[in-house]
Parts: C-alpha cells; sequence; structure tokens
C-alpha cells in the first residue's frame, strides 16, 4: 500500500464550514432554558476572605443563584488536583499538594488578583455582572510577593500564608564532573538572563456549557478545552460522580496554545451549578478574564555559564534558574522542568549542571504556553554560544557547528532527567544539515558583506542563528477507532483534540491510506470522551505522533478485516487483492470487486437476522487501537533571522526569517508549514511585544489589547521553511510534532540579530520582550552612544 | 423593567424586523436574536476586529455599534459572503492557502479583505497587511492570510477580463 496522501499538501477539510460561518464553537451552541455564570473574582492579589454576604446579588431580578464554596457540593469543597505528576527526585518544599494548588472558589485566602471568590447564575450575563458586583467580600489585605527574585530573600513577603517560604520546590538536572570541566577550561562565558511572561491569548478565549440530563443524572460538557479526558476525570472526582456520568465534549475551539490544556475552576463551578440548578448554565471568558485568570508563562532568571576548550568545543554549562509559577502550580513542574532539559539542545555537552529554583508569587498561575519553557532553555543556552562567539571573535554559526551532535551517534542520550522522570534520548534527526540548510537559505555567508555596506550607509542589520531540539509526542498513549459504516464510508474517532491544527484532515489523510477510501468518504470526531473512552489529548505537540499513529495501526486491523472477507468473497488470496476508492479489487480484473458495504454487511453475518459467523471472527469492520510510545520523538530546527534597527526610535523590522524544521514525516505540508509560520508569530511576540505586567504589588497592569501587544499582520514577516525529514524510529508513523517549533527557536534567534545589528554599540541583550523603549534604554547606556547615536 | 425597541436591520439581503432592548450591541443581536453564530465575540472592546461586519460595504467593529444604529444600512456578515452556496474567491483563497487554522478571526478576517478589494481590487503586500493590520489571529501569522487575498484579487481579476 503507497502512500497517496500521507505528504500530500490537502486542503484542510474543516474550513469550508468555518468560513462560512458554521463553525461551532462553545459560544455558539444554544440549549434551551441556558443561563449565563459570571464570577466575583479577587481584586487583591492576596488578601484574607474574611466574609462574603450575597443577599442583595441574589435578590436581583433574573439572578438565579449566587454560590460561595460552601454552597458547593461537599465534595467540590477541595482544591483542584495538579494535572502532572511531580517526579520523585524532585525536592518539595511544601507539605501536601493542597497547599500549592487552587480551590474552586476561595476559602479563606485569595493568592492572585482575578481568583475565584464567587459565582452567580442569573437570566443573562448582564444581569450576573451586576450581581456580582452586588456581592460584598470582605477581605484583610495582605502585602504580596511579586518579584520572584526577592521572593525568596529572608524576611521576604510570604506569597501564601500557610506556606513556610515562597520557594516551593529545587530540581537538578546534572551530568559528568561539571567543576572539573570548568576548571580545566580555556574560557568560560556567563550571562545573567531574563525571560518574561505572556499570555496564551486564543482568539477565543475558555469556555463552558454544561447540561444535566435530569433522567439519567448525566452531566453533558461542552468546553473549549485541549484534554477532555482529563477534565472528564477531574470533573467527576469534583462532582463527586464516577467517571461515566461525565461526558466532555470539546466542539470547534478558537486556538489553545496550552493554557486549556487544565481543567480550571470555572469549568467544575459552571457544571456544580448546572446540577443544582438542573438548568443548562454557561460561563464564556471574557478577554480580561483572559489576562486575569487564565494561566501564563515564561517568567524566568537564568545565571548559566559556559566553559570552551581550546578549539571552542564546549566542556560544560552550569547554573541556576529561577522560575516563577505565580500563585500555584496548576501543571506541577512541566514548564521549569521542560525548560531546563531543553536548554542541553543540540550540543554535545559532556558535563552539565543546573539547579531550578521554582517560587511562588501572587500572580496569575503558571502552566504551559506554546513551547512550555522552551523558548526560554533554547535562549539561556544560544545566549551562551552568542557570548563566547563574540568574546572569542568567532563566527557564531561555525562555533555551534564545532559542537553538534552528529546523525551518526543518534540515537543519543544526553543523560538528563525529563519532566516525567524519563532520561532524555534524542532519536533521530540530523542537527548539522539543518544548520547548514538554513544557513544556506538565508544566505548567511554573504551577509558580513552586507552588513558592512549598510553600516557604512547608516543602517544597522543583523543577523541571529539558533538551533533548538524539542522533545514531541508526548505519551502515555492516544486512541483512535476506525469504523467503516453501513454505506462503505469510513469514520474515525480519535482521543486528540484539535484547537485549529487541522487534525480531522490530517488523520483523514493516514486513514485514507490505510483503507484507499477517499478522503470525502471519511468523517472525523475528536475531542469526545463518549465517542471513546480512553484519551489524553492534544498538547505539547502530541497528536500527530500518537493520535496518528493510533489511526494507522486501527486503519491496519479494520484492512485486515476487510481482506479476510473480500478473500471469501471474490475467491482470491490476500496478495491478489488492492483496496481502492471503497471497494476491494482483485488485481488485473476490473470486472472482480466488492464494495466496502457488501462487506460490512457480511461482517455482521448478514444484512437480516437469524445470520451465522465464525466464532473466531469479531463482527463489524471496524477497530480501536491504543498507540503507546516508548518515549518523546525528538524534533529538531534552525531558525535565522535577519533584522534592521532603527537606533533613532528603537524600531525593530524582521527583514528576513528562515526556519529549517525537521518534523519527521511531513502528513501534510500546508499544515506543517502553517504551523511554523504562526510558531514563528508568537515567537515574534515574545521576542519583541508580549509583556504581561504586574505592580510592585502584583497587580496585572496589561489586561487588554490596548496594553498587551500581540503580534499583527504589519510585524510577522513570510517565513521562508524547509523540511527536513528524519522519520522518527518512535512511531510507526515516524511522525515528530510541528506545533511548537516556530515559537521555540524564535526569541532566542531575534535577539541574536537585534544584538547582532549593535555590534558598534558593543551592548549585551539578556532579555525577552526586547520592546524599542528598552532598546534605547540599553543603548543610551552604551559607551559608543555619545558617538554613534543619530 | 426591559423596554424592547423594534427595529428593522437588513443583513445579507434579508429585512428582519425584532424588539430588542435599546442598549443591544450589533453583535448581540446578530448572534442571538438571528442566531447568525458566524459574527465572532472576541475582546468586546474594538481591539481584535473577530466581530468585523460590513455596513454598506465598510468593515465596523459589530461590538462597538448599537442595532439602532445598523437600521437603514446594508449589513453583511459572513454568511452572507457566498451567494447562492457559492465560495467567494476570497473563501477559496483561504482554503487553498491553509490561511485558516482555528477559524475564530476567519470571518471578521474574510470581511476586511472583502472591502479591501471592493475599494482597491489590486493591492500591493503592504496594503493587504495595511487592511488587515486591527485584526488579531494567533495561529496563522497572518503570511498565509495575506497571499490568500493577493490571490483573491488576481482570480477576480482574471473572472473580470474574462467577463
Amino acid at each position: 500500500m503507497g502512500a497517496k496522501e500521507i505528504g500530500a499538501r490537502v486542503k484542510r477539510r474543516e474550513d469550508a464550514a468555518l468560513l462560512v460561518g458554521r463553525g461551532s464553537y462553545v459560544g455558539d451552541l444554544r440549549l434551551a432554558g441556558m443561563l449565563d455564570a459570571a464570577f466575583v473574582r479577587s481584586p487583591h492579589a492576596h488578601a484574607l476572605v474574611r466574609s462574603i454576604r450575597a443577599e442583595a446579588a441574589r435578590r436581583l431580578p433574573g439572578v438565579h443563584a449566587v454560590l460561595t464554596l460552601a454552597d458547593l457540593p461537599a465534595s467540590m469543597q477541595v482544591p483542584i488536583p495538579m494535572a502532572s505528576v511531580i517526579p520523585a527526585a524532585v525536592e518539595k518544599l511544601y507539605a501536601s499538594e493542597a497547599e500549592v494548588t487552587q480551590y474552586c472558589l476561595a476559602r479563606d485566602e485569595v493568592c492572585y488578583v482575578g481568583q475565584t471568590v464567587a459565582v452567580v447564575v442569573a437570566d443573562d450575563r448582564y444581569v450576573a455582572e451586576d450581581a456580582a458586583e452586588l456581592v460584598e467580600v470582605e477581605y484583610d489585605v495582605l502585602d504580596s510577593a511579586s518579584d520572584p527574585q526577592g521572593a525568596l530573600g529572608n524576611g521576604a513577603v510570604l506569597s501564601h500564608v500557610r506556606l513556610p517560604s515562597n520557594l516551593a520546590c529545587r530540581l537538578r538536572l546534572a551530568k559528568g564532573d561539571v567543576d572539573a570541566a570548568f576548571q580545566r577550561a580555556a574560557h568560560v562565558f556567563r550571562e545573567s538572563l531574563h525571560t518574561h511572561r505572556g499570555s496564551a491569548s486564543p482568539m477565543e478565549g475558555r469556555g463552558v456549557a454544561a447540561a444535566l440530563d435530569t433522567a439519567t443524572g448525566t452531566l453533558t460538557v461542552w468546553s473549549s478545552a485541549q484534554t477532555p479526558h482529563n477534565n472528564q476525570r477531574v470533573l467527576a472526582e469534583l462532582m463527586g460522580g464516577s467517571l461515566e456520568m461525565v461526558r466532555v465534549i470539546v466542539p470547534d475551539v478558537g486556538g489553545g496554545f496550552g493554557p486549556k490544556a487544565i481543567c480550571y475552576a470555572e469549568e467544575a463551578v459552571v457544571a456544580a451549578c448546572a446540577a443544582v440548578l438542573a438548568r443548562p448554565v454557561r460561563w464564556l471568558e471574557d478577554r480580561r478574564e483572559h489576562f486575569i485568570a487564565t494561566t501564563q508563562e515564561r517568567d524566568q532568571y537564568w545565571e548559566v555559564e559556559i566553559a570552551l576548550d581550546r578549539d571552542a568545543r564546549i566542556l560544560g554549562v552550569r547554573g541556576r534558574m529561577l522560575h516563577d509559577n505565580g500563585a500555584y502550580l496548576p501543571l506541577g513542574l512541566i514548564t521549569p522542568h521542560t525548560g531546563a532539559a531543553t536548554m542541553h539542545g543540540p550540543y554535545e555537552i559532556a558535563n552539565f549542571h543546573l539547579d531550578v529554583s521554582v517560587v511562588l508569587t501572587n500572580k496569575v498561575p503558571v502552566s504551559v504556553v506554546r513551547g512550555a519553557g522552551r523558548p526560554e532553555g533554547v535562549f539561556a543556552m544560544e545566549r551562551l554560544m552568542d557570548r563566547a562567539a563574540r568574546s572569542l571573535g568567532m563566527d557564531p554559526a561555525d562555533l555551534r557547528r564545532r559542537n553538534l551532535i552528529r546523525p551518526e551517534q543518534m540515537p543519543y542520550s544526553i543523560g538528563l532527567v525529563y519532566r516525567h522522570g524519563e532520561t532524555v534520548t534524542y532519536d533521530s534527526g540530523d542537527y548539522p544539515a539543518s544548520q547548514a540548510k538554513a544557513l544556506e537559505l538565508a544566505g548567511y555567508d554573504a551577509f558580513a558583506s552586507r552588513q558592512a555596506d549598510a553600516l557604512r550607509a547608516g543602517r544597522y542589520i543583523g543577523i541571529g542563528v539558533a538551533n533548538f531540539v524539542e522533545g514531541t509526542g508526548l505519551g502515555p498513549f492516544e486512541g483512535a477507532t476506525v469504523r467503516v459504516l453501513p454505506s462503505g464510508k469510513v469514520h474515525v474517532i480519535a482521543g486528540c483534540c484539535p484547537q485549529g491544527q487541522g487534525h480531522k484532515t490530517a488523520l483523514a489523510q493516514v486513514c485514507a491510506d490505510q483503507l484507499g477510501v477517499r478522503l470525502d468518504d471519511i468523517t472525523v470526531v475528536t475531542g469526545d470522551t463518549g465517542a471513546i473512552p480512553m484519551g489524553v489529548g492534544t498538547i505539547a505537540s502530541r497528536s500527530g505522533a500518537n493520535a496518528g499513529s493510533a489511526v494507522l495501526l486501527a486503519g491496519a486491523e479494520v484492512r485486515k478485516r476487510i481482506l479476510r472477507l473480500a478473500c471469501k468473497n471474490l475467491e482470491a488470496r490476500e496478495d491478489d487483492l488492492e483496496l481502492s476508492e471503497g471497494r476491494v479489487h482483485l488485481k488485473g480484473d476490473p470486472a472482480a470487486s466488492v464494495s466496502f458495504s457488501e462487506l460490512y454487511r457480511a461482517a455482521l453475518g448478514g444484512a437480516r437476522l437469524g445470520g451465522w459467523l465464525s466464532p473466531e471472527i469479531p463482527p463489524g469492520l471496524e477497530a480501536t487501537t491504543y498507540f503507546t510510545p516508548r518515549q518523546s520523538a525528538f524534533c529538531n530546527g534552525t531558525h535565522v533571522t535577519e533584522v534592521e534597527v532603527d537606533i533613532g526610535t528603537g524600531r525593530i523590522r524582521i527583514e528576513r526569517y528562515v526556519v529549517v524544521h525537521d518534523c519527521g514525516r511531513v502528513i501534510n505540508p500546508l499544515i506543517v508549514e502553517g504551523q511554523v509560520q504562526g510558531g514563528v508569530a508568537h515567537g515574534v511576540g515574545n521576542a519583541l511585544l508580549e509583556f504581561m505586567g504586574y505592580d510592585d504589588d502584583a497587580q496585572p497592569l496589561t489586561a487588554t489589547f490596548l496594553d498587551y501587544l500581540l503580534p499583527n499582520a504589519a510585524c510577522v514577516p513570510r517565513v521562508e521553511i524547509g523540511h527536513l525529514e528524519s522519520p522518527s524510529p518512535i512511531n510507526p508513523l515516524g511522525v515528530k510534532g510541528a506545533g511548537e517549533g516556530g515559537t521555540i527557536g524564535a526569541p532566542a534567534a531575534i535577539i541574536a540579530a537585534i544584538e547582532n545589528a549593535l555590534k558598534p554599540f558593543d551592548i549585551a541583550i539578556s532579555e525577552f520582550p526586547l520592546t524599542p523603549r528598552r532598546l534605547i534604554e540599553l543603548l543610551s547606556r552604551s559607551a559608543k552612544w555619545g558617538a554613534l547615536a543619530p | 423593567m426591559k423596554q424592547l425597541l423594534p427595529i428593522s436591520l437588513n443583513v445579507n439581503g434579508d429585512s428582519y424586523d425584532i424588539a430588542i432592548p435599546p442598549w443591544r450591541t450589533l453583535l448581540e443581536v446578530l448572534r442571538e436574536n438571528l442566531g447568525l453564530t458566524g459574527t465572532k465575540k472576541s475582546c468586546l472592546e474594538g481591539q481584535c476586529g473577530a466581530c468585523t461586519v460590513l455596513l454598506d460595504g465598510k468593515p465596523v467593529n459589530s461590538c462597538l455599534l448599537l442595532a439602532v444604529e445598523a437600521q437603514g444600512k446594508e449589513i453583511t456578515t459572513i454568511e452572507g459572503l457566498a451567494r447562492d452556496g457559492v465560495l467567494h474567491p476570497l473563501q477559496k483563497a483561504f482554503v487553498e492557502h491553509g490561511a485558516i487554522q482555528c477559524g475564530f478571526c476567519s470571518p471578521g478576517m474574510a470581511l476586511a479583505a472583502k472591502a479591501l478589494l471592493d475599494r482597491n481590487p489590486n493591492p500591493s503586500e503592504d496594503e493587504v497587511r495595511h487592511a488587515i493590520v486591527g485584526h488579531l489571529c494567533r495561529c496563522t501569522g497572518y503570511f498565509q492570510i495575506i497571499e490568500a487575498i493577493r490571490d483573491a484579487a488576481a482570480e477576480m481579476a482574471r473572472k473580470d477580463v474574462q467577463a
């Protein structure tokens, strides 16, 4: 069976509905009698809740309920469980998980502005918000921890009254003897770096609607989510019911980018309201709520150094990283741990030691945002490489090239422990080829002379390079059902949960090649716990690798069953049969064929009652298969970008952007290129624009799109993409993730290019985002500024 | 307590007579009273462009406009872009170029593009970027959208020549 659809630039099958206004997102659902919820949220970054009076709110006409924690079912008066397990090797400085996870509604302490305190359910959102304002909450305002660096000192303000300190966890990633390596080094270079937090900002915020079937007691929850099966489990637990009493359906989702991967307070509370009131209830996050109540990411401080020998080969890397996780640990340590392990990148590093401290502050909690710690880890490593190259007077690309792991060394264990306790082993890839191809596409060799010409004309242009390796295809499994329908068409159900990635198209391509059916004859359902009993969802660039492989395996099983029946029907051997257009054909005899529809009837023992089947053959033409990868599939890539900086205004223009990306076998280049282009846009935002600001009292300062800038059409360049395809041996499709690589390398490459453009000023840039104002600040501190300023 | 105001709206060539509270925005009326949910609700502050509809051919944020103000004008929503089941060249080009990912900004983006091509049938890349600069998209990184709009312009010009 040849790959006809896999690898083809197939147009997305999702698009037609989305483009004529027939998309169906949570906010588009119409349920009879549906009520709207609004939340009373803490206006303080840290406070004790003394009392909540809701009488006035309850009296407002149109209000159906005002609930506080005490009004929720007893099973829900507990903290929401952490969505990820913290590996045993991590040192935890809190006594129990309950201290670092959040209650659905405030118990007695609120730890960030935006934390849910009470809920109002009313006829519509207007009434609900009016009533929310009538809820009187008496707070004892406490000092708050805003600066994570200051949060660890003696006498620092505590972010939680019950915790002994703001230090939540310590973890160490280490191998070799790093101190000895530094002692024998010819060169040592240090960096002190800061990466700043941003929001995910999908165009559709979070949203949830819930309805109780009063006859069966079953609760259906529609959610704009990434992990429906996890939400089902958490909701069932919090509702005090069994798993099968909750069904989570994820309709069209208007972007996810990470934070929709956890089950939030609002989701559980809305479910409880629907159950208590026996009426459908919904809550749709507004934009302000997204900025103050949806998890964010990227606040880290790195103190790192690199040791090189005489030939500029890396002897060791060591240092420490401080990670600000905001007020709670809803997703454990996924982000700091992933970022720390990703720092190693594509380089040979025999000795490595990184100590990570995870600190709690009174800010919005952290989970993951596209990249999940990796943009930070890559920034740390690549800044060290640039610093070393500059100090040694070397070409930064050459320094990198000397240190890249070579393809013949694959599989290559970097000897560091990853987020779930497993050792990182790169499975495949050609890192030198990736860098070489990216440099070639970017015209790197000719750049130095262009830069010199530009400088003579008073223009500051620069180029930056960044490499990354990314663990994708996160386990533990994903499942799929492939089912031949009575019509002979094929239905696919998968446990993944797309938010715009085009999975329905990609999975149909995989299935089409297995069964020889046209894409138009395949329907795909995702994100429904009622359709497939076990699933993980769409996070961590995992769906192509895992859901794709599950569809491949289930499709292969169905193919086997089809052939077995067709052999009988056509009195032929399997080798003589081929599948195409929903039929099984006898090779070389166009007249001899049988349709899937006929085989379907045969597989049920005939179309009427009273037939017989062989007991050893299962009825029907369907199979459900779960694919379990043994480890992550590691994709890699190289970003090269060219910028021009206006030193008068601080304006930074990205003139060219090249990404060479190796996500293994490409299922659909149209989709992969879209992921890379979109990922780079997010990275441009992180590098240049997106700054989630808080004041010294941890009050958020940037809660609108006027204050928090997303990249727009004027500032995102065309990304020139080169594909390398090193098939992963980890899964039968040979694919690796493609959803985050565009973001992961971008801040490092862009900041490097800016620093390179400003070589004459001899400034070091050690942070992102870099706004024009901050750039001018850095420039004006340069000793060369006086002589060179415009 | 809630006073309802009778109003008439012309949406996608159909006229609707409805009674609404006078403070209802056009976005709310389209979505909730008329069931036209293709117009998307995102920031509600006029900063993201997801709720864009055309008012007498010009793109407006329907979240910032009261429905009463839209009376007497021709309102075009995404549901009205395809005619008689035939996709507009812009819609076709969006699919062709992979210009849609989650689809949440796409209706507003497509309508802004239509308004652009109606007044400038042959826009440069910069003109296209400028026309959609008020439309935030978190998924695509814009470039495929820009290509799709320029390609649709070329396609429409070809058709005009043939006609």
